[in-house]
């Protein structure tokens, strides 16, 4: 794995991990529990302190604990945004990729319409009436997160289906009568891998962003501490303009360097998709051209043929 | 034409599903919750007549079939009612009148001036392979990989509270020492100016990144190119060149415009929140607090419309510009 040796993924990799370990482990080494109140009458924050490694907030919460604790939950939502939006994606693309003609109109138009969406205004929207019980749910914020991220996947993946169905390998099996569902299986979708983790990192970054706004504008309730509603009391009680920077600013890093971890993968993984466009090596432009971010392949908003001649990955070379 | 006529039908198919899906939208909320904000408006000091109107919107209390509510709801929306706020009592519509301006501007200049300087960045760096500039790419990307709203806090406390270089509240100075008059007049511009500069910071520092490596991924492709190739052995001198590749591989980007639009928009709309900016976004931050939900509603059906019609303009002018384009369909 090519993927593996390349210094940006095993930084973020690395990052991404530590922050990992301390969303699980972090309530457990937490000094005090999220809930817990410190002892005094005042009403305004306590600056951090040798008591109070990140000071407390209004209500008298030690914040370090609610640091730790918080990541668990945030977490957890944002990858299961990104779990399902790529099971919704690979459905879509391929289906679009693979049967072509009217389905694939049909998918790609409802695929233009989902991207054009302001996603998180819908979200709200859709999420304010609830009552608590439902949105403090992570499985239930994932998968509605996740109706609103599958779009930007779905079209990557559909270009690259369109790609590797010109391929050789693919029409020799057709040839030699395999059966399409196999085909799509065994031949299709393992060539979809590298840009499926490019795919899922990117949805991911949109979940947490998606996630944690919600929270911080109070549109979800979570029962849980999530560093999205530490900050949407910090956003009720002005802290940001009162100064009390050590209430969402430590929240506000985590995210940011949850994003930057995720960033930094996807990087390295698109220098192994494309080393053409990131290293010194220069050469006619191979196959599909892809990459982190809003800009994927040569796009019209219309649904379009495949490149002339792609070039199959390189690993699926026979 | 035919291809213009395609797009054309689509967005205004996508436009009237917005307009129907945002009708039955309020019909498909637990009832309860609509019960609970029109009791709550009840004892609220609405008059009558506004919590009729309201009835009328949500078609609760009202004999109406479905039908003729949703009649009634098209035409009024075509006469520019967007129903009425329950938290301020005033139209939906003219609340959004005296904000979408500052939304506007915020979103305009920082988008046309993330996109300027994207682009060209972007033109230099693919062109200038592993030149200095590309080991900028990395640190443009952190911005992109960081939510708006944090990436907006990260820049109030830097340059607002602790830098002290901007303010980092409202739309202008509206502090006790302050006489200022709103309208053309150099005092009062200058302030918005001044208080504009760090949520449009934001929106550019997190904007730039994509349009920076798209353009420059395009470019490279491009310069493979036999015509560029041409260029170059004509002896053109090399901004020449890059200028041809540069022209081709521009188009793309236009769509990619149109595709990241609505990102760039909803980012403003919460930057906006983070500093007290008194645009849409902040009536958005409002209308949650206060459960104004025909407020919400409202400012999403106009975005929504809004970014369509975005997304049309640069889909017709790809159109215009890249005879493949029209071949297509």
């Amino acid at each position: 794995m090519r993927v593996l040796r390349s210094p940006k993924v095993l930084a973020g990799s690395v990052l991404l991990l530590l922050l990992l370990l301390l969303a699980v482990v972090g309530p457990l080494i937490a000094p005090h529990s999220a809930d817990w109140q410190a002892d005094r009458t005042s009403g305004l924050p306590l600056a951090p302190s040798g008591r109070f490694w990140l000071g407390t907030d209004q209500q008298q919460h030690d914040l370090f604990s609610r640091l730790l604790t918080g990541g668990r939950d945030t977490l957890l939502i944002s990858f299961l945004a990104g779990l399902f939006a790529c099971v919704l994606s690979v459905v879509v693309g391929v289906t679009a990729g693979f049967v072509g003609g009217l389905v694939d109109d049909l998918l790609s138009a409802l695929a233009n319409i989902f991207l054009a969406l302001p996603g998180l205004l819908i979200l709200m929207v859709i999420m304010k009436p609830l009552p608590p019980s439902e949105t403090s749910d992570p499985l239930l914020i994932g998968s509605v997160i996740a109706l609103t991220a599958w779009a930007w996947g779905a079209r990557v993946l559909r270009a690259q289906t369109l790609a590797l169905r010109a391929a050789d390998y693919v029409e020799s099996a057709r040839v030699i009568g395999e059966r399409t569902w196999r085909i799509i299986l065994f031949e299709v979708v393992p060539n979809l891998l590298p840009i499926l983790a490019s795919a899922f990192i990117f949805t991911v970054i949109y979940g947490i962003g998606t996630y944690t706004a919600l929270a911080w504008l109070g549109v979800i309730s979570p029962a849980s501490v999530t560093w999205g509603t530490v900050l949407n009391e910090a956003q009720a009680s002005g802290a940001a303009v009162n100064g009390y920077w050590w209430w969402y600013l430590p929240p506000a890093l985590a995210v940011a360097l949850v994003g930057i971890a995720l960033a930094l993968v996807n990087f390295g993984i698109d220098e192994v998709i494309n080393p053409r466009l990131t290293s010194a090596r220069t050469g006619r432009a191979r196959g599909v051209v892809f990459r982190l971010g809003l800009t994927p392949v040569l796009k019209s908003a219309a649904p379009q043929a495949a490149p002339p001649n792609p070039a199959p990955l390189k690993e699926a070379q026979p | 034409m035919r291809t213009l006529l395609r797009r054309l039908g689509f967005y205004l198919l996508a436009g009237f599903a917005a307009v129907t899906l945002n009708f039955f939208l309020a019909r498909l909320l637990p009832g309860s919750a609509l019960q609970n904000a029109l009791a709550k408006l009840r004892g609220a000091n609405l008059d009558p007549d506004a919590i009729r109107a309201l009835e009328a919107q949500y078609g609760t209390g009202s004999d109406h079939s479905l039908l003729s509510q949703y009649l009634t709801y098209l035409s009024g929306l075509l006469h520019g009612d967007l129903g009425l706020s329950t938290s301020q009592s005033a139209p939906v519509s003219s609340i959004l009148g005296s904000t979408l301006p500052w939304t506007l501007g915020l979103v305009g200049t920082a988008t046309a001036l993330a996109f300027v300087v994207g682009t060209l960045a972007g033109i230099v760096v693919g062109w200038k392979r592993n030149g200095l500039l590309d080991g900028l790419l990395p640190a443009v990307t952190f911005f992109q990989s960081v939510p708006y709203f944090i990436l907006a806090f990260l820049v109030m406390m830097t340059l607002g509270y602790f830098g002290g270089f901007f303010p980092y509240q409202n739309g202008y100075d509206i502090g006790r020492h302050a006489h200022l008059t709103p309208g053309w007049n150099g005092p009062f511009v200058t302030s918005v100016i001044e208080h504009g500069t760090l949520p449009a910071l934001t929106v550019v520092l997190a904007s730039l990144a994509g349009w920076m490596i798209g353009m420059r991924n395009m470019m490279i492709t491009t310069m493979d190119e036999d015509y560029v190739l041409v260029a170059a052995a004509k002896g053109l001198p090399q901004w020449r060149v890059a200028a041809v590749a540069a022209r081709n591989a521009i188009l793309p980007t236009i769509s990619n415009f149109a595709l990241s639009i609505s990102l760039v928009v909803t980012g403003s709309l919460v930057t906006e929140i983070v500093f007290t900016y008194p645009g849409v976004g902040w009536q958005i931050y409002q209308a949650i607090l206060t459960g104004d939900y025909p407020l919400l509603q409202g400012i999403l059906l106009v975005v929504v419309l809004t970014v369509l019609a975005v997304n049309l303009v640069a889909d017709l002018a790809y159109v215009a510009l890249d005879p493949r384009a029209r071949k297509e369909a």
